[in-house]
């Protein structure tokens, strides 16, 4: 099975190893991440003001793309998602917005492309209980939080992945993998986000509450769905740990780099080494590797 | 040849500014049959009705018309002063040149509204040209009612019924009557005990000669008519013989069974026979079958051996009761909207995460707690407490758009109450908007913050979670536009008001109108608040809506005076404006009965000599038929017809268009 892929320009550049692990892991559990012939970036923000249809402009030109490859289109970036299916959404069931969006970009796109997050292709489309017979790894023993972040469930009635205040895929994912899912209060609250670029201490703050709650809910492990939360998690690692007597840091994965551990892949191909965080003594320490 | 009056009113200048009424008489008296025309100033004014009278006496008119405002306003007015003349009041017939034409039509050359003014009176003449005299339906009154639902709105609909020296039957759903207000401690604005308020009530209720309780009922049919309805009830077992038992509470003491309360909103357990609490009224135990083990594999009886009257039967069954009343009032109350739909407050998850009605128990000297604060996860008195406003209420995405009234008003009596009985206790308030509108209702709120150092908060609550033993609520304060996280220690939900589930199912039963929260329909909002659009059937109370206790009871005695002022006569008169079967053409269909949304069309048989049914009809049961003529648009065989707007009528006013 083939599903088109849109990796977006994060997993293209700085997150390469959110991408390969992502697209090896699915080879193991048997089918393709085919990615775009033609893809654009989809403009990382869904617009705020109802009438900016410029910003939708990029996104629809990714899924006019995507049409033509077939009726669904997967996605692992967060932001990427959030900002497809919205727009999506939009050209689907606006038509006026439609008909002047087209116009711009010249295309005759009416919405039909099925936006899918990768959690929700092994869920729906492949079944945990398949992901699971995959395993030949499993994360017995790793306590892990699963760092939902905001992008990904809201707004509900637009994303409609999960439920927006108690979701579940991420952990039953982790339970098919063999861990020890740990639902920590902070899972589901911003980590600061493009803050990062203007006011440091926001994040520094943010994303300390996500990591301290998870610590304090007795996760020894984070995974991550969103090369931002990914990045100001990592990057606030020190700053946390010098203000917080007690925490001394936890190690933050991408969840497809637990897949593909999960899955028996060769560690050196999960790309764990550009990770800021080790997560090697860990592992060790459970003895999975 | 008719002889016709036609009278054009100028409504001092709200239809003389755009329509030239004495043209418009003119161009009438032109017409065959009119005799009569003339414009004046304010044809409802006492002149003009004198004007009136005289001119028909004068001209021996059999028919009259009045170009004015809509019938809405005056048709009433005309009718009687023409019924005063000696003409039969529904030969005189109003039309509308004022919302529908003068209101509408800018044109200060007076053109276009006279030209239209003209064509309107023209049809109307058309009309009444074809009018029969109708007389009014006399319909008997049965002098009982039925109140459904022993609520607070109920019990005072009942009292004030019976007050007035009229029977009434009380139904209630649960094995006592008192409702939600039972469940209160303090009231707002006066802070006076809930049941020592409710109470004599209730005892009152049962001790009222002309008051029937049923508790533990439900209506199963409503069927007739205003001053003739047939209700059937069902009175669920009860499994203890209410007529002999004493109430000497032994059953209940040496059941050995328990299971959640219901009364006590799962915050303490009840035995298996029980009364919901302890001022119940009737005073006579049920058994909650599904969980009694004597009922369902037949162990136990403990109940049975102690009581000393014998009067616990487990074979009781259901019966069902049929009562004739001639008006029905509707208390059914309301509800919680169910605080789990709210994750992100972890209500259901988190222990200490309680609704504002469990919190009315905790406070309640006859609650689990004999009314300490003390909180359900660890008994523990909370030192910091948060109340959180708008659960539901005013949040259209999850909860509903509506305010639910009531809630700015007891979160502040929380926070008194609270802190009358933890002197060093902090409560937080987090609200949108505070709404105390009332009769001093203000004065309290201010009284909570600056006598009971409740600090209110403006802004929502993001999240709430549990962290070492406490309540973490993440919120913002908008007013100094920062972000807050309290430690508390409970958590307190002022969740929104829904109506009862099952509302729709026993408005379909009555006949009743309800809206997209299923709230009941009054008939009109500001002028006729506590009817329905079925005659005879009456609301109080919250099944209409949010609102407070004294709104409830003014509601319920409302409905009762409407009930009473019914029951003042024998018989009352209904406006002939029903419809029809015609008999020789009628196929028996039942398209009509169908369609009709009144449930006024009947099934009648045509017997012959020997009594065999030779032929079915649909005939209009005069008493239920509202007269909106949705049977005669769906029979297929014209054998229907609305008196006073037949299709002769109608086709003869659009044909002389």
């Amino acid at each position: 099975m083939k599903i088109p892929y849109y990796p977006g320009c994060t997993l293209n550049t700085f997150a390469k190893s959110f991408d390969e692990s992502a697209r090896s892991s699915a080879l193991e559990i048997g089918f393709e991440m085919a990615e775009l012939k033609q893809w654009n970036c989809c403009g990382a923000t869904f617009p705020l003001t109802p009438d900016n249809l410029i910003a939708l402009s990029a996104p629809a030109k990714v899924l006019s793309n995507a049409g033509k490859e077939g009726d669904t289109l997967t996605t692992l970036c967060s932001v990427c998602y959030n900002v497809l299916k919205r727009t999506n959404k939009v050209m689907r069931d606006n038509r006026e917005k439609r008909s002047t969006i087209n116009g711009f970009i010249e295309e005759e796109y009416d919405g039909a492309v099925n936006v899918l997050h990768f959690l929700e292709v092994l869920r729906d489309k492949i079944g945990f209980d398949k992901v699971k017979a995959a395993v030949k790894r499993p994360l017995t023993g790793i306590k892990t939080g699963a760092y939902y972040g905001c992008m990904l469930l809201r707004p509900f009635e637009d994303m409609g992945i999960d439920n927006a205040e108690r979701p579940t895929v991420f952990e039953n994912l982790l339970k098919a993998l063999g861990a020890e899912p740990v639902e920590f209060p902070n899972r589901i609250e911003c980590c600061g986000a493009h803050l990062a670029m203007n006011n440091e201490e926001v994040v520094t703050k943010l994303s300390g509450n996500v990591m301290t709650s998870a610590v304090g809910s007795g996760a020894e492990l984070i995974v991550t769905s969103c090369p931002l939360c990914q990045y100001n998690l990592e990057k606030s690692q020190d700053k946390v740990a010098s203000r917080t007597p007690g925490y001394t840091g936890v190690p933050v994965i991408y969840f497809t780099q637990a897949l593909g551990l999960a899955l028996g892949q060769p560690i050196e191909t999960l790309g764990f080494e550009k990770n800021v965080t080790d997560v090697m003594p860990l592992l060790k320490k459970k003895g999975i590797v | 040849m008719p002889r016709i009056g036609v009278f054009v009113c100028q409504c001092g200048n709200n239809i003389a500014a755009t329509v030239d009424t004495k043209k418009v008489a003119e161009e009438m008296k032109k017409l065959p049959g009119v005799v009569f025309t003339c414009d004046y100033k304010f044809m409802c004014s006492s002149p003009g009705q004198d004007m009136l009278k005289q001119a028909i006496k004068d001209n021996k008119l059999d028919g009259i018309i009045v170009s004015a405002c809509s019938p809405h306003m005056h048709e009433k007015t005309f009718r009687k002063a023409a019924e005063a003349a000696g003409l039969n009041p529904y030969q005189c017939e109003v039309t509308n040149i004022r919302e529908q034409c003068s209101w509408v039509h800018h044109d200060k050359t007076k053109a276009v509204g006279t030209v239209k003014s003209i064509d309107l009176t023209r049809m109307t003449i058309e009309r009444l040209k074809k009018n029969k005299p109708l007389k009014k339906i006399k319909i008997p009154i049965k002098k009982r009612a039925l109140v459904i639902g022993g609520g607070i709105a109920g019990i005072q609909a009942a009292l004030d019924i019976a007050e007035g020296g009229r029977e009434v039957i009380l139904v209630e759903k649960e094995p006592s009557i008192g409702g939600n207000m039972a469940r209160l401690s303090e009231t707002f604005p006066t802070m006076d005990c809930s049941q020592c308020i409710l109470t004599p009530k209730m005892v009152e209720a049962e001790l009222n000669e002309n008051i029937t309780l049923l508790t533990y009922s439900e209506v199963e049919k409503v069927d007739g008519y205003i001053g003739n309805f047939t209700v059937q009830i069902r009175r669920k077992s009860k499994f203890v013989d209410e007529e002999r038992c004493t109430g000497c509470g032994e059953c209940m003491e040496k059941c050995p069974f328990k299971t959640e309360s219901g009364f006590e909103l799962g915050l303490t357990k009840r035995k298996i026979i029980y009364t919901p609490f302890p001022q119940s009224v009737p005073n006579v135990p049920v058994i909650d079958a599904p969980n009694c083990p004597k009922i369902q594999k037949d162990k136990c009886g403990a109940c049975a051996i102690v009581c000393g009257p014998k009067c616990i039967d487990f074979k009781m069954e259901d019966k069902i009761v049929t009562e004739e009343v001639g008006a029905i009032v509707v208390a059914t109350g309301y509800q919680l909207m169910p605080n789990e739909r709210f994750g992100e407050y972890g209500y259901g998850r988190i222990k200490d995460v309680i609704s504002g009605m469990q919190f009315e128990r905790l406070a309640s000297s006859s609650g689990p707690t004999g009314g300490e604060i003390r909180r359900p996860s660890d008994g523990k008195v909370p030192k910091n407490v948060v109340f959180i406003q708008c659960v539901g209420s005013r949040d259209e995405k999850k909860g509903v758009s509506y305010c639910s009234k009531v809630c700015c008003m007891y979160t502040a009596k929380h926070t008194m109450l609270y802190k009358h009985k933890v002197h060093d206790g902090q409560s937080f308030v987090f609200y949108m908007d505070i709404r105390s509108g009332g009769k001093r209702y203000e004065e309290f709120v201010r009284k909570a913050i600056e006598h009971d150092d409740a600090m209110y908060l403006r802004g929502r609550v993001s999240r709430v979670y549990e962290r070492d033993g406490k309540v973490m609520v993440q919120g913002a304060d908008t007013l100094s536009g920062s972000q807050v996280e309290i430690e508390a220690d409970m958590v307190v939900l002022a969740t929104a008001i829904v109506s009862r589930e099952g509302a729709d199912t026993l408005a379909q039963k009555l006949g009743i109108g309800y809206d997209k929260y299923k709230f009941y329909n009054e008939y009109h909002p500001k002028l006729r608040p506590v009817e329905t659009v079925t005659a005879g059937i009456f609301l109080a109370g919250t099944c209409m809506g949010p609102m407070d206790i004294p709104e409830s009871v003014a509601q319920g005695s409302a409905a009762a005076a409407k009930a009473l002022s019914l029951f003042s006569a024998d018989e009352m008169a209904r406006e002939p404006i029903t419809s029809v079967v015609n008999k020789a053409t009628c196929n028996a269909c039942w398209d009509c009965l169908t369609a009709c949304p009144y449930s006024a069309i009947e099934r009648e048989s045509v017997k012959d000599r020997q009594g065999n049914i030779v032929k079915w009809l649909a005939r209009v049961n005069e008493g239920v038929c509202q007269g909106c003529g949705v049977c005669v648009a769906a029979c297929r065989s014209k054998s229907i017809d609305l008196r006073g707007y037949t299709d002769e009528q109608v086709f003869a006013a659009i044909n002389s268009f």
